[in-house]
């Protein structure tokens, strides 16, 4: 089917994410209004005003509730998505680059760059279900790694946090103890910066994507590689079908190298592997810039992209699609 | 050799003076001409750590022994005469004197900034005359050691037990008739098979750092040769790739084997140490098989900048042209109105004279016969005509000349076999503003060598580019002066052109013939991004379209049978090369960063004569039984061993999905706790309920009143 192209942002997009129910779809950009559209149509239903910086990534509560993004303008803030006011502003003193809600979303991850002398950091922040009992205290503050911490999401059950980003190490924290539980292998992990992470459904494995042109799974409990897709570009996005075993980097050449020789030099695609044999099965084209976000809707049957061209690219699968024999 | 203990005594100084420039150099001895250290004898191994040290050094012997007083008045006369040639280094000039009586001792150490300029002061001052009793004897610094090994009495040398070599031709007793390639990329250099059947490349051998710049295949292929710092090297052997034998040549930049691979020539240019004066030139031709240099040359880098552009530093390579087909008999090269032809038996000028041709600006070659083709363009204003001749060889007889006006720029192609000779001719139009071009065919096997003129239809298009058919006789022309230009065939059997057909309109900028005929690549390099066409002439159709995407290099394997489509580094990215069947099936692509060179191990020429291989093709079915089982029987293995491997693949990710399930299962209860008891991790489970919301938005009064 052709694909919908969302022109809503007027920056290069960052962050894309669906709700659990898959009919709205939120986006972040580099402008500095985070947008939330109709998953199925590609109709802009609202946005979130009150940043003043890029928005480097978003999360939705579980009952599409409550939208939490966290921004270049050192702020994260907490807002209510039918009506879209803020809700609650937690001052991070520094740029907020990855959020993500806990299971039964009572905590928040947000993780901060390095920033004026200060180290990068993950806090981990109370969600009150009554708004005013809210504060902006962290109850945990992770430090380690090196440079930006691009991606920490929960891991199962909310007893550790995965963390990935400059230094290409992928790291597995405990929330308990706060000490760091795993570092992944050297030998076969990342060469060059993280620059995005994708958890399954069900948490158990989660995808990493990097500039050094590779995308690796590993296992979410023991921090095992199980699978690297290898393509020819760095990669900036990737997810993972709930649905079928494919999963989907998208990327390409950095933009301020990108050449005016050929549209195709530059291999902007959303391009598929069989999850499980490693091989490429297909690509999707269209825009013109690198690939920056990329989300599966939870049913499986669509797929969007946002690029440093400021499209977001909604596509819904054909039924051929359906179709790929899989092994 | 009265300075010998002298000598001794100061090593150890001296060596500490450059300990610096030593220890550097050390580093940077590139490791595969160092590598196989073992077997070498520790001769050479010293003189190779010398040449790193002492290399602008040089030692002038026979100088007048003079007495106290004099000694400042003859340092000042070698100081005038040596720093005439080269900047000598502060306190590089050292003259030694008796302890006792303080008389000088007839020689003296002299120390330049560059072993070049060291070098030349070396070739200008040796046997030069002060004065009747006093003739300069100048020695590099380096050489020392090997006058010093000299011994005073004759041994007769040992002999050694004859060892056998290996098998240099042992890659095509490949079982399944494959053929090599060498891949350059990164640091790395590596040799493989083209599997093709197995739609895969077999490593042969692999080495980092195999060469310092580049790697070039012997014209037979027996040879592999690696250019270092230091020199060439050759490698080759049955089984993997062992040292065979080294060029010292330092700061070596291009080498050239003659066809019959029996001779190397090494070329290097020298920066000046006066900038005003142009890179000095040294070119050496070795013996491939028992590395001794046979002939050197040196000189400026004008005497070797005739005609042709492009080539390294002006100079066009290969400076020297080797001709007489495999037998490696001559080599000549082009001067200024000249064109010096040498033999190899001496290595001297045949007849001791060049043959002089006013104005020559080209020559090339026949690939078969000791002739060449020369091309020398107009004169005194179109008083002389342009002119191209035919030379044979050792009688420098002109065998044929044919006189042009008008002309702007000539090209000559010849054909493999050395029949045909096709000149391609751009001649000015009447107004001289435009130029048309023509072609001038001549038959050499024929008597009196026929000329054929011969205009393509539209003779004023452009020709891209012009091929022969390998041992054929037909060419194609790339011509016209659309983005899109025409491809033409042509055939010249029986004495007459026949054009065979056009092709319109053709992303095409240049032509690969397969190296046996019959069928061509017309490709569109560079500004066409990599578009192929593979084009079979007899039967006159396209068998297939594709495209390499940003290709730079097409090359086809010996046999004809494959075709190796590159990305080199020019472009940033996506290096590599792809694997084409000759009718243009993509069979294999290897991405590769940092892709510099491709090369196909070439084949010597096949030992059948023209009838059997006649009575081969005829008899193809029957031999090609055989082959078509073996592929056969590899496609089921291939489609078995991927169906292996495929169950073993899907079975690993089961086991890892049960896992997680079973994982999930057992955690279900404490995800429900921490959603504050919602049951469910599935959509499928929730409760859909219809919930009906009325919202009053306004209430607003308003009198409507009559009209």
């Amino acid at each position: 089917m052709r694909p919908i192209l969302m022109k809503g942002h007027e920056r290069p997009l960052t962050f894309l994410k669906y709700n659990r129910d898959g009919d709205l779809l939120f986006s972040c950009a580099k402008d500095n209004t985070p947008t939330v559209w109709f998953a199925d149509n590609g109709e802009r239903l609202g946005t979130y005003r009150g940043h003043n910086g890029a928005v480097w990534c978003c999360d939705v509560s579980r009952d599409s509730s409550r939208l939490i993004t966290g921004s270049a303008d050192t702020s994260a803030k907490l807002w209510d998505v039918k009506t879209g006011t803020q809700l609650f502003s937690f001052n991070m003193d520094s740029p907020a680059r990855a959020v993500d809600l806990s299971v039964g979303d009572k905590l928040c991850i947000i993780t901060i760059d390095p920033f004026m002398g200060q180290s990068s950091a993950i806090h981990v922040k109370r969600i009150a279900a009554d708004l005013d009992d809210q504060v902006g205290e962290s109850v945990l503050v992770l430090k380690g790694p090196v440079g930006r911490i691009n991606r920490a999401v929960w891991g199962p059950l909310n007893r550790t946090i995965i963390s990935a980003g400059e230094d290409a190490v992928v790291r597995i924290w405990d929330t308990e103890t706060g000490k760091m539980i795993q570092e992944n292998d050297k030998d076969v992990g990342h060469k060059k910066t993280v620059t995005s992470l994708a958890k399954s459904t069900d948490s158990s494995h989660f995808l990493t994507g990097s500039l050094d042109k590779s995308a690796k799974l590993w296992d979410s409990r023991t921090l095992t590689l199980i699978k690297t897709y290898v393509t020819e570009r760095p990669v900036n996005a990737v997810a993972m079908s709930p649905l079928l075993n494919h999963v989907v980097l998208g990327g390409g050449q950095d933009a301020s190298s990108v050449t005016t020789t050929d549209h195709r030099a530059g291999k902007f695609e959303a391009k598929f592997y069989d999850k499980i044999l490693q091989e490429e099965i297909g690509g999707v084209k269209g825009h013109f810039g690198p690939i920056n976000a990329l989300a599966f809707n939870p049913d499986g049957k669509s797929f969007s992209s946002g690029g440093e061209d400021g499209y977001v690219r909604l596509h819904h699968f054909d039924p051929d699609y359906f179709r790929i024999p899989s092994i | 050799m009265l300075w010998r203990p002298e000598f001794h005594g100061r090593l150890i100084s001296v060596n500490d003076m450059f300990s610096s420039i030593y220890f550097y150099d050390v580093v940077a001895v590139g490791i595969s001409w160092l590598a196989n250290r073992d077997d070498d004898d520790l001769n050479e191994e010293d003189s190779l750590e010398f040449d790193a040290g002492f290399g602008s050094i040089i030692v002038v012997d026979n100088l007048p022994v003079v007495p106290k007083e004099k000694f400042e008045k003859l340092e000042g006369v070698v100081r005038k005469i040596y720093s005439q040639i080269g900047v000598i280094k502060e306190n590089g000039l050292w003259m030694p004197v008796e302890e006792d009586t303080g008389k000088t001792r007839g020689y003296c150490f002299i120390e330049y900034n560059t072993p070049q300029e060291a070098e030349l002061a070396k070739e200008k001052t040796n046997e030069y005359k002060l004065d009747k009793a006093h003739i300069f004897a100048v020695n590099m610094f380096d050489e020392i050691d090997k006058f010093m090994i000299v011994p005073d009495t004759w041994a007769p040398p040992e002999d050694r037990p004859y060892i056998p070599g290996e098998n240099l031709q042992h890659w095509l007793t490949d079982e399944k008739g494959r053929d090599q390639f060498v891949i350059r990329s990164g640091s790395d250099t590596e040799v493989l098979w083209n599997d093709a059947r197995q739609v895969k490349a077999d490593p042969v051998y692999k080495r980092p750092f195999w060469t310092e710049s580049f790697v070039q295949w012997s014209p037979l292929g027996t040879y592999l040769a690696t250019v270092h710092r230091q020199g060439a090297a050759v490698w080759g052997g049955a089984s993997t790739f062992n040292r065979l034998m080294r060029y010292a040549h330092p700061q070596v930049k291009l080498i050239d084997f003659s066809p019959g691979e029996k001779y190397l020539v090494t070329y290097s240019s020298h920066e000046p140490s006066n900038p005003r004066d142009t890179h000095r030139v040294v070119l050496k031709i070795f013996d491939v098989r028992t590395g001794k240099v046979m002939r050197d040359f040196k000189g400026s880098a004008d005497e070797f900048a005739v005609g042709g552009t492009g080539g390294f530093n002006g100079v066009s390579w290969p400076v020297f042209k080797w001709g007489g087909g495999k037998e490696d008999k001559y080599f000549a090269r082009m001067g200024k109105n000249v064109i010096s032809v040498y033999e190899t038996e001496t290595f001297s000028l045949i007849d001791k004279k060049s043959i002089k041709v006013e104005n020559v600006t080209d020559f090339i070659w026949s690939p078969t016969d000791p002739i060449f083709a020369l091309f020398a363009p107009e004169l005194g204003g179109g008083n002389q005509p342009a002119r191209v001749s035919l030379f044979q060889i050792p009688g420098k007889e002109e065998l044929r000349q044919k006189n042009l006006f008008s002309v702007s720029d000539c090209k000559m192609y010849w054909q493999s076999n050395g029949e045909y000779l096709a000149v391609k001719v751009d001649r000015y139009t009447k107004t001289k503003k435009s130029t048309y071009t023509g072609f001038e065919l001549f038959r050499i096997k024929e008597r009196d060598i026929p000329i054929e003129v011969f205009e393509l239809d539209n003779k004023n298009d452009k020709v891209i580019s012009f091929a022969w058919e390998p041992k054929g006789h037909r060419f194609a022309v790339i011509h016209g002066d659309n983005p899109r230009p025409d491809v033409s065939f042509y055939s010249v059997k029986g004495g007459k052109v026949l054009k065979l057909t056009t092709l319109k309109q053709k992303q095409a900028n240049a032509l690969f013939w397969s190296p046996t005929g019959r069928f061509i690549i017309l490709a569109g390099l560079k500004g066409f991004n990599g578009q192929l066409e593979f084009y079979n002439v007899d039967e006159l159709e396209t068998m297939a379209t594709a495209e390499h995407f940003m290709a730079t290099d097409i090359e086809w394997d010996p046999t004809g049978r494959y075709v190796a489509t590159s990305v080199t580094s020019v472009h940033e990215m996506e290096n590599g090369f792809n694997i084409w069947s000759f009718n243009g099936k993509l069979l294999y692509r290897i991405p590769k960063d940092h892709f510099f060179q491709f090369l196909w191990r070439p084949r010597p020429p096949s030992f059948l004569s023209p009838e059997k291989e006649e009575e081969i093709l005829k008899n193809l079915k029957k031999y090609s039984k055989k082959y078509d089982i073996q592929d056969q029987d590899i496609s089921v293995l291939l489609s078995e061993q991927d169906r292996e491997k495929r169950k073993q693949l899907k079975d690993d990710w089961e086991r890892w999905v049960n896992e997680w399930k079973r994982n999930h299962e057992e955690e279900k209860m404490e995800r429900q706790t921490l959603r504050d008891g919602e049951a469910s991790d599935v959509e499928e489970e929730y409760e859909a309920k219809e919930v009906e919301v009325e919202e009053l938005i306004d209430v607003s009064e308003q009198i409507i009143q009559d009209v």
